[in-house]
C-alpha cells in the first residue's frame, strides 16, 4: 500500500492548504519559452534529409529537414532569420519529439553586408 | 429423421459450437488467467438467466482461404438475460475463435444485440476480448467498426452502456468502449491502445511494456479512461453487478427504489471536518456519514482523486455524489477533476439521477501547465453540465467556497434546486488571505509593521466574509444547517424534487466545451 498520511503543503491564493500531492503535479515540468532559434522535430520520427549545411544563411521559413513521420515526409522549417550554427543529426537517425535536430544563430556578418549594401 | 435423431442433430451442433476455438484454444486461455466468453457471461448474469442468439451464425469471406474455415459463432457470443432481475442485454467476444477478431458476422451480431438493446430499453454490456481487425475481411472489418460506433453514439444517454475489457482491446476498437458510459479493466488482463509497444517500437523507437502502456492501472489512475477498476474477473462481475441496482433500465425511468436504511454508527459526521479550512479530511467518510447503509460506489477512484464521484443512496433513491476531496490537492478543480465530474453530471443527468453535490472547494489550480493545458476549457464543462442539467440539484457547502469553484460546484446561480451551508461555510470570492493582500494592500505595505497589519486585515476579512451568512441574507444559501441535520435536509429535498419538470429553449444540442 502507497502512504496515505503524506501530508504537504500546497498554496492556492495565498493560502497553505495541508494536503496530499497528485503524481502529476508533483511530476509536472517547468516551464521553459520556446527558443526560435531551435528546431525542433514536433514529432517522433525519421531524418530523412538535410537540406542544409553548417554556416550557411538561412530566411524565416526555409525548409531544413525532412522528417518521416506519420507515413509522411514533414518539412521542417526556420522560425527567424539566421545562419546555421549546428546541425545535430544525420540522415537515418530516429529522433523523438522535442529534439534540437538543428541550432541557429543570428547571422551577423549577412546583417552588417546589408547595410552595407544600402 | 426422427424428432429424436433431429434433436440429437441440434444437440451435437449446440455442443461444437459451445466449444468455440477448441479445447486447446480453452487451455491457452485460460493459461492466461482469463475466463471463456461464455463462463464470464454466466457468471455476470443471474443464475440460469442467459439465452443466447446467433449461435450458428458463419462468415461469408473468401479471401485468403477463409472458405475453408470454420469459426464457431464467428467469435462472439450474444443474448440476454438479468442481473439483479433488471434485463440486460449482453455480448461477449471469443478470444479463442480466430484471436476474437471482428469481421462482418462478427460484428452483425454485436450490432443486432444492440439494436436489440435499443429497441428494448435494456442496459448494454459488452465484454471484449479482441486481437482486432479481420485482416483478411478487409474492409469490411472497418465496416463493422464502424456499425458499432454508430450505434454506441445513438444509444449514448438512452440505455445504460457498460463495457468490460478482459483482454486486448487495441486500435479502432477502443472506440467503442470510450463511447459507453462505464469502462471496467482488470489488472494483469486488460489492455487498450490506439498503437500498441510494437508500433510504438518500430516507429518511434521508444520500448514500453504493454501494462505501462494500456494496462488496467494506467487507465485507472493515467488516462482516465477506465471507471472501475479490478484485480479479477470475479471481482470485476461484483463490481457491474453493482452498478447495475444503482441505474435505471434506460432515460425515461428512475432508478429502482430500495429499502431506505440509516448509515452505519461509525461515521460521526461532526467529527469529520475539521472547523480550520486548510485543514485535510477525506470526504469520503462524509458521504458515508449521510448515505443510506453508508453504501458507496466510487467511480474512478484512482483518476483525479480531488473530486470524488459516485453513487450512494438517500432514503432509498439512488443519489449521484459529487464532492471535493480535501485530502487530495485541497480539493482543487483542475483540468481533470472537472472532465472527471463534467461527465459524471452528464451521466446522472441523462438517467434521471438527482445530484448531490458537497464543497469544500478553495478554487481553481494555479499553473502554468493547468493553463496551458486548456483548464479554462476544461473548467467550463462543470459549469456547463450542472446548468445543463434538469435532475433534482442539492448542493451542500461544507466549508470552503471560494471564487469560480463556488461557482462552478452546484451553486444556486446555475440553479440548485436547494443550497445547503454549514456554520462552517465560508463563502467568498477567495479566501481571505489573498483577498486581504488585495483589498489592504495600501494599508499592510504603508504600515509599520506591514506583517501584524496583514493578520490583522486578514482577521478583519474573515470575521466580516467567512461564514455562511452573507450568501443566505442575499438568498443564495436557502438554510445554514448543522451537520447532524444534512440527511434530514437532504432527504427532505429529494422528496419534494421528485416531481421536478422545467422547459428548456428547444435545441438540436448544445456545443459543450469537449
Amino acid at each position: 500500500m502507497e502512504n496515505r498520511e503524506e501530508y504537504k503543503i500546497l498554496n492556492i491564493n495565498s493560502t497553505q492548504y495541508k494536503t496530499k500531492l497528485s503524481r502529476k503535479f508533483e511530476n509536472r515540468t517547468p516551464f521553459k519559452p520556446a527558443d526560435p532559434f531551435m528546431v525542433k522535430s514536433f514529432i517522433p520520427g525519421t531524418v530523412v534529409d538535410i537540406l542544409v549545411k553548417e554556416g550557411q544563411e538561412l530566411k524565416h521559413g526555409d525548409v531544413v529537414i525532412i522528417l518521416d513521420a506519420m507515413k509522411m515526409q514533414n518539412r521542417l522549417k526556420t522560425h527567424v532569420d539566421g545562419c546555421v550554427k549546428k546541425i545535430n543529426v544525420k540522415r537515418g537517425d530516429k529522433v523523438t519529439k522535442g529534439a534540437v535536430l538543428l541550432e541557429m544563430e543570428k547571422d551577423i556578418s549577412s546583417a552588417s553586408g546589408e547595410s552595407e549594401g544600402a | 429423421m426422427t424428432l429424436e435423431k433431429k434433436i440429437h442433430e441440434l444437440n451435437e451442433k449446440r455442443r461444437k459450437a459451445m466449444l468455440g476455438g477448441g479445447e486447446q484454444a480453452i487451455e491457452k486461455q485460460k493459461a492466461m488467467g482469463k475466463r471463456t466468453a461464455r463462463e464470464r457471461i454466466t457468471e455476470l448474469l443471474d443464475k440460469d438467466s442467459f439465452t443466447e442468439y446467433d449461435m450458428f451464425v458463419e462468415h461469408e469471406a473468401r479471401d485468403f482461404d477463409m472458405d475453408k474455415k470454420v469459426l464457431p459463432g464467428d467469435g462472439v457470443v450474444i443474448g440476454t438475460g438479468t442481473i439483479c432481475g433488471t434485463p440486460v442485454a449482453v455480448f461477449a467476444q471469443d478470444f479463442t475463435v480466430a484471436g476474437g477478431s471482428l469481421g462482418l458476422a462478427h460484428a452483425r451480431k454485436i450490432t443486432k444485440i444492440m439494436d436489440h438493446a435499443l429497441r428494448m430499453r435494456m442496459p448494454l454490456i459488452g465484454i471484449n476480448d479482441s486481437g482486432g481487425a479481420r485482416i483478411q475481411e478487409g474492409v469490411n472489418s472497418l465496416y463493422g467498426y464502424g456499425e458499432i460506433f454508430f450505434r454506441n453514439t445513438l444509444a449514448s444517454g438512452v440505455i445504460p452502456q457498460i463495457s468490460v475489457i478482459l483482454g486486448p482491446c487495441a486500435g479502432g476498437a477502443v472506440y467503442s468502449p470510450a463511447l459507453t458510459d462505464f469502462v471496467f479493466v482488470v489488472e494483469n488482463i486488460s489492455k487498450m491502445f490506439i498503437t500498441g509497444p510494437e508500433v510504438i517500437k518500430t516507429v518511434l523507437g521508444e520500448e514500453i511494456s504493454m501494462e505501462d502502456l494500456g494496462g488496467a492501472r494506467v487507465h485507472s489512475e493515467v488516462s482516465g479512461n477506465a471507471h472501475f477498476f479490478a484485480k479479477t474477473e470475479e471481482e470485476c462481475f461484483g463490481q457491474i453487478r453493482k452498478l447495475i441496482t444503482y441505474i435505471p433500465w434506460d432515460n425515461t425511468h428512475k432508478a429502482r427504489m430500495t429499502e431506505p436504511a440509516e448509515p452505519k454508527p461509525g461515521y460521526d459526521i461532526e467529527k469529520i471536518v475539521s472547523d480550520d479550512p486548510t485543514m485535510p479530511y477525506d470526504v469520503k467518510d462524509l458521504i458515508k456519514a449521510i448515505a443510506d447503509n453508508s453504501d458507496f460506489l466510487e467511480i474512478q477512484e484512482m483518476y483525479a482523486r480531488n473530486i470524488v464521484i459516485g453513487f450512494g443512496r438517500l432514503g432509498g433513491r439512488t443519489t449521484g455524489f459529487v464532492a471535493n476531496q480535501p485530502n487530495e490537492m485541497a480539493g482543487v478543480l483542475d483540468v481533470d477533476s472537472s472532465d472527471k465530474a463534467a461527465r459524471f453530471i452528464r451521466y446522472c443527468d441523462a438517467f434521471n439521477i438527482p445530484i448531490v453535490t458537497l464543497v469544500d472547494v478553495p478554487g481553481y489550480l494555479p499553473g502554468i501547465d493547468q493553463e496551458h493545458a486548456g483548464v479554462i476549457r476544461h473548467g467550463a464543462k462543470i459549469l456547463y453540465s450542472y446548468s445543463e442539467a434538469t435532475v433534482p440539484k442539492i448542493t451542500v457547502i461544507v466549508r470552503k467556497a471560494y471564487g469560480g469553484g463556488y461557482i462552478a460546484m452546484a451553486s444556486r446561480h446555475l440553479r440548485a434546486d436547494f443550497v445547503f451551508a454549514w456554520p462552517t461555510a465560508e463563502i467568498a470570492v477567495m479566501g481571505p488571505e489573498g483577498a486581504a493582500n488585495i483589498i489592504f494592500r495600501k494599508e499592510i505595505t504603508t504600515a509599520e509593521n506591514p506583517e501584524e497589519m496583514r493578520k490583522k486585515k486578514v482577521q478583519e476579512y474573515k470575521d466580516k466574509f467567512a461564514n455562511p451568512y452573507v450568501a443566505a441574507a442575499k438568498g443564495y444559501v436557502d438554510a445554514v444547517i448543522e451537520p447532524s441535520e444534512t440527511r434530514k435536509m437532504l432527504l427532505h429535498a429529494l422528496e419534494v424534487t421528485e416531481n421536478k419538470s422545467i422547459p428548456r429553449p428547444h435545441k438540436k444540442h448544445g456545443i459543450p466545451p469537449f
